[in-house]
């Protein structure tokens, strides 16, 4: 399977280069380190650089079996420290390193998209799902006596629960190869792209950008050579959808990305594939072999006009921020997922300064819906704002976690009626990055012209904490963080900091306007998105929540600041006169 | 070829400017002034990582270094907000790093330090969070000072061997990101290619052995920078004393050096006017210990390090309608927070054993019921007690103090002088 174009740079080839070191030994030492950078005639130093930003990449002996456990928020409320405790007392690794006889490594990370089967983990990227300390203990027995990885992991359902009638549904339908090309044999380049433009659709990754206008932007900027990168990285906590998409679909966005291609006038697609959905590539890479074998990748083509296309798989290496559009360039080029600034855009210089059009996994689904179906028949549903249906992924507290395929327009409550949630209470809406809403909004409606949702939909009940779910976001943006500005890296480490101390009952109302200010702040001087979004899990929760933050405060107005605790600012010397 | 020229306003003033150009820079050009740390014109892209040219161009947030021109761009630079966003990066920077300007190889000659004075820093609104950083010996012509580095970029990007090499480069990410220096790579630099790195940092980060003071006194970047203009202040004897009652003062000094007490008395001949205006009360000025009148103002050097300091401080501001810290000691830690990054056991292990002749095999650590415990760190005193204002310097000049308090005691207006805030 190709994994690098011909004519692409060695660089941007680096990632692969580390992950292979790795694979070969469970970690890149120092020497893969030496020899990699001389290949690439960079500096160690710059290597090093890179290989350090992504979690994944270890510098030291890791195991021969290395554990990811998941510890989103949702985790965190299924026992994620059970099973945490389960993992520690089976392998004798303590979380964040390995067991004496390095066989097993245990770490933790970032959602990896299971959240409909929570609690989860990734065994040398195979997925094992609904674990409990039963569970962990046999998988674990079982590595011991030598069964192989691949064996043991499970099948991960697709969970999915809910899709309209019929004619409504959209991405969710009968798959059937080809179908959505054949109108490349008979339209013009120019042809597809008003029919993308006139169906209304709106890129999937959380921006809504109107997916034929970045097309025909891209297809406007000379070059020798354009791409077409789908974005599936996947990284929004509580997100899944596409992870369903590329499990059931794959053939359905490859042909997204061909009519991508042949559309905008490209040579070259890329998949940016989250490494934490490393075991969706044998699906990927079949389906990509059938459309070379159709014919449609890799050889010139039965389209109308003349046109080739090529696509491969790229894997990251664990970072969310990669999901930023430019971020994901970078990456790609084989650097840091550092965000560029934004004085280009990616449609007139993108991967390899070349015009790009990155869209996410549904946007180029739907694209090929729309070639398949016509371009009314999308454009027909929906409301006027958003057009067509949106998959959403349902977790948290509610009886049907899953993917519901939805038109726009479905009320909250219609929702939380599907999934049968008994006691929703905090719903956080598009992940840590978007905004909560509460049962009392449940009137509302998923659409551009209310409520918008990139795709995910985390449901809480009454009985869970909003202070310790706000913790588990700003921690996640604090650890994704990619430290290019100093309001982010900075920002999201003093927010933490302000958090815990509120944990420990020593909030005052100050706390609380000053980490408002400083929200602000954040949002209008970081660089990318994650900054700007970054304090919404506080600011949101603030306004939503007003009452559960006063019962938190402190109300006695002495001038002493109650986060200052004698007794434990004495801890250790009374323990060092002590010894 | 001609280049197109674009018009654009910058607070509402039209301006003509050539297509292509960032708004620092069309700013500057007008004099317009745009504060910024990590934009350095060789580098181009800028690099957009400081933040601190933070503007509004066409009613979007935006940093004005990596914001291009165009035609009919409205930019704000200038507005309460503005200013206030851009002050907080800076002391987002200050909070983030360790930075002890006093005994700092770049004071005088740091932009950040610059850029502090000319955003009126007194103090960073943000905690201090006291991170450890190495301080890196080995490279063979320089030391990294990791504890001041803004993670800029600049050196990344500036800084190359002659086969076109990195030298530094970024590692991890998050709040982790520091940079990295190749030493393999940074020993094929020419000295001349050294200092360069060194003029290169805005910070007092990359230091170049045995040229650490890159620039001599007199010669530093912001020697001659007068940035605060001198303002004649109101006299005291303007004032009408006997109209008013005596003002109660009371004094402290906590985990500080009294230096803060001695720059106070240094007003020489003002203290006898001073003298009509307040009355002291618990002072170590006048031995007083325990508070017999409320005071109208406490002012507070150093900060706290020890249960006794924590103590006082309550009383100070039991006891006071206002508190008003005096010096970076109380401010934030100063130079006694330099501790902060070690555990304290280690400390009192450097101190009782390690650091003094004890022959005896047993370390003591002198404990008592009528000493103070020392606390795990060393805290400022707005993390103990509410304080409402500060006056920052090491030590604070005494005309800036008593401005303060008189202040805040008669509401007097007042100016600071330049040579009363810039202490490097
Ligand atoms: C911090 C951050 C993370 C992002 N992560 C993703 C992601 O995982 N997947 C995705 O499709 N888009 C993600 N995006 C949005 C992309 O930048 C981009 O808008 C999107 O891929 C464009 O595709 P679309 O127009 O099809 O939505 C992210 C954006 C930010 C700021
Ligand atoms: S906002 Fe955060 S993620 Fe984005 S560039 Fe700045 S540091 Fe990096
Ligand atoms: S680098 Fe600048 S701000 Fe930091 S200690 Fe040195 S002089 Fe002060
Ligand atoms: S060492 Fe200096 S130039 Fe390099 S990133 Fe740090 S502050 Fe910037
Ligand atoms: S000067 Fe513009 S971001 Fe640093």
């Amino acid at each position: 399977m190709k994994t690098h174009f011909p004519d692409e740079p060695l660089r941007s080839h680096t990632l692969d280069m580390l992950w292979q070191a790795q694979d070969e030994k469970g970690y890149i030492a120092n020497e893969d380190i030496a020899r990699i950078a001389s290949q690439l005639q960079i500096s160690e130093v710059e290597l090093e650089g890179v290989a350090s930003f992504y979690h994944f990449f270890h510098r030291k002996p890791a195991g021969k079996y290395r554990i990811y456990i998941n510890n989103s928020i949702l985790a965190e409320f299924k026992d994620y420290r059970d099973i945490v405790r389960a993992f520690e007392k089976a392998t004798g690794a303590p979380l964040g390193g390995t067991d004496p006889t390095g066989t097993f490594g245990l770490y933790d990370t970032p959602c990896i998209g299971m959240c409909d089967q929570e609690p989860s983990a990734l065994i040398n990227f195979y997925p094992f799902t609904n674990l409990s300390p039963a569970k962990v203990d046999q998988i674990i027995d079982s590595l011991r006596s030598g069964v192989g990885v691949e064996f043991l992991a499970n099948a991960v359902e697709d969970n999915i629960r809910y899709t309209p009638e019929r004619e409504k549904t959209i991405l969710l339908r009968e798959f059937v190869p080809g179908k959505a090309l054949q109108a490349l044999t008979r339209w013009t380049p120019g042809e597809v792209l008003s029919e993308i433009k006139e169906s209304g659709l709106a890129g999937r990754g959380g921006a809504f950008f109107p997916t034929g206008v970045k097309w025909e932007l891209c297809s406007k900027f000379e070059s020798d050579c354009r791409y077409i990168v789908c974005n599936a990285d996947e990284g929004e906590p509580g997100t899944f959808k596409d992870r369903v998409l590329l499990n059931r679909l794959p053939g359905l966005l490859i042909e997204g990305m061909i009519v991508a291609g042949y559309a905008v006038g490209a040579c070259r697609g890329i998949i940016y594939l989250r490494a934490e959905y490393r075991w969706l590539l044998p699906k990927i890479h079949a389906a990509i072999e059938m459309y070379e074998h159709l014919g449609w990748l890799g050889a010139d083509t039965t389209a109308k006009e003349p046109f080739r296309f090529d696509i491969r798989v790229q894997i990251g290496a664990g970072s969310y921020v990669c999901g930023e559009e430019t971020a994901l360039l970078e990456s790609m080029e084989g650097k840091r997922g550092e965000p560029r600034t934004k004085t280009f855009f990616p449609v007139e210089k993108g991967y390899l300064g070349r015009p790009t059009v990155i869209n996410n996994v549904e946007t180029l689904c739907a694209a090929a819906r729309i070639m398949e179906l016509g371009h009314e028949r999308f454009s027909s549903l929906g409301t006027p704002v958003t057009r067509g249906t949106k998959l959403i992924s349902v977790g948290g507290d509610c009886n049907r976690p899953g993917i519901y395929e939805l038109e726009w327009g479905m009320t909250v409550a219609e929702l939380l009626e599907l999934c049968d949630a008994p006691d929703p209470y905090f719903i956080q809406v598009s992940g840590p990055s978007g905004q909560c809403i509460s049962a009392w909004d449940s009137h509302r409606r998923f659409a551009g012209e209310d409520l918008l949702c990139g795709g995910a939909l985390m449901i809480f009940d009454s009985t869970r904490d909003i202070l310790q779910i706000i913790r588990n976001f700003t921690a996640f943006f604090k650890h994704e963080s990619c430290g290019m500005c100093t309001p982010c890296r900075a920002g999201n480490f003093i927010f933490s900091r302000k958090l815990d101390k509120m944990a420990r009952g020593l909030g005052s109302l100050q706390d609380i306007t000053e980490m408002q200010q400083w929200g602000q702040i954040m949002k209008r001087t970081t660089r990318c998105g994650l900054g700007m979004t970054a304090p919404n899990p506080l600011l949101y929760a603030l306004e939503r929540f007003p009452e559960y933050f006063e019962q938190k405060l402190d109300s006695t107005r002495t001038g002493f600041n109650r986060s200052f605790d004698l007794e434990s600012a004495l801890e250790d010397y009374r323990e060092a006169v002590q010894s | 070829m001609e280049k197109k020229l674009v018009h654009l306003t910058i607070d509402g003033r039209p301006i003509v400017a050539e297509e292509g150009q960032n708004v620092v820079e069309v700013a500057k050009a007008n004099g317009i002034f745009i504060p910024s740390l990590c934009y350095y014109p060789h580098i181009d892209p800028p690099l957009g990582s400081c933040r601190v040219c933070t503007v509004m161009a066409n009613g979007r947030s935006a940093a004005a270094c990596t914001t291009l021109v165009k035609e009919g761009m409205d930019v704000v630079v200038n507005t309460d907000e503005l200013q206030d966003w851009r002050k907080a990066v800076v002391e987002m920077m200050y909070a983030e790093g360790n930075h002890f300007c006093p005994s700092c190889e770049k004071s005088g000659d740091c932009d950040l330090q610059g850029l502090g004075y000319n955003l009126g820093v007194t103090v960073s609104r943000f905690p201090h969070l006291f991170v450890d950083h190495v301080v890196d010996y080995n490279p063979q012509r320089m030391v990294i000072e990791h504890n001041r580095c803004i993670r800029c970029r600049r050196c990344v990007e500036e800084v190359l061997t002659d086969e076109g090499q990195r030298v530094f480069s970024f590692q991890n990410r998050g709040n982790t990101t520091e940079v990295g220096i190749d030493y393999e790579q940074e020993a094929k630099l020419t000295h001349e290619q050294a200092m360069q790195a060194m003029h290169v940092c805005p910070v007092g980060a990359i230091l170049v052995r045995g040229k650490s003071l890159a620039r001599p006194r007199g010669d530093r970047k912001y020697d001659h920078d007068t940035v605060v203009s001198e303002v004649p202040l109101p006299k005291i004897t303007a004032l009408k004393p006997h109209l008013r009652r005596k003002k109660i003062v009371a004094t402290t000094s906590l985990a500080g050096c009294f230096g803060c007490h001695m720059s106070m008395l240094d007003i020489d001949l003002d203290l006898v006017e001073l003298i009509d205006l307040v009355e002291f009360n618990k002072s170590p000025l006048t031995d007083i210990k325990k508070f017999t009148k409320r005071a109208d103002v406490g002012i507070i050097e150093g900060g706290c390090c020890n249960s006794d300091n924590v103590e006082v401080l309550k009383a100070f501001r039991e006891n006071c309608d206002v508190l008003i810290a005096i010096g970076e000691c109380s401010i934030w830690g100063g130079l006694p927070a330099m501790r902060n990054f070690v555990p304290l056991k280690e400390c009192l292990v450097e101190a009782y054993s390690s650091a003094t002749n004890n022959t005896e095999s047993k370390l003591v650590i002198p404990h008592h019921p009528d000493l103070p415990e020392i606390l795990d760190r060393v805290y400022a005193c707005n993390e103990v007690v509410k304080i409402d204002h500060f006056v920052p310097g090491c030590p604070p000049d005494a005309g800036h103090i008593w401005k303060t308090v008189k202040n805040v005691l008669f509401g007097e207006k007042y100016a600071i002088t330049h040579s009363e805030f810039k202490y490097d």
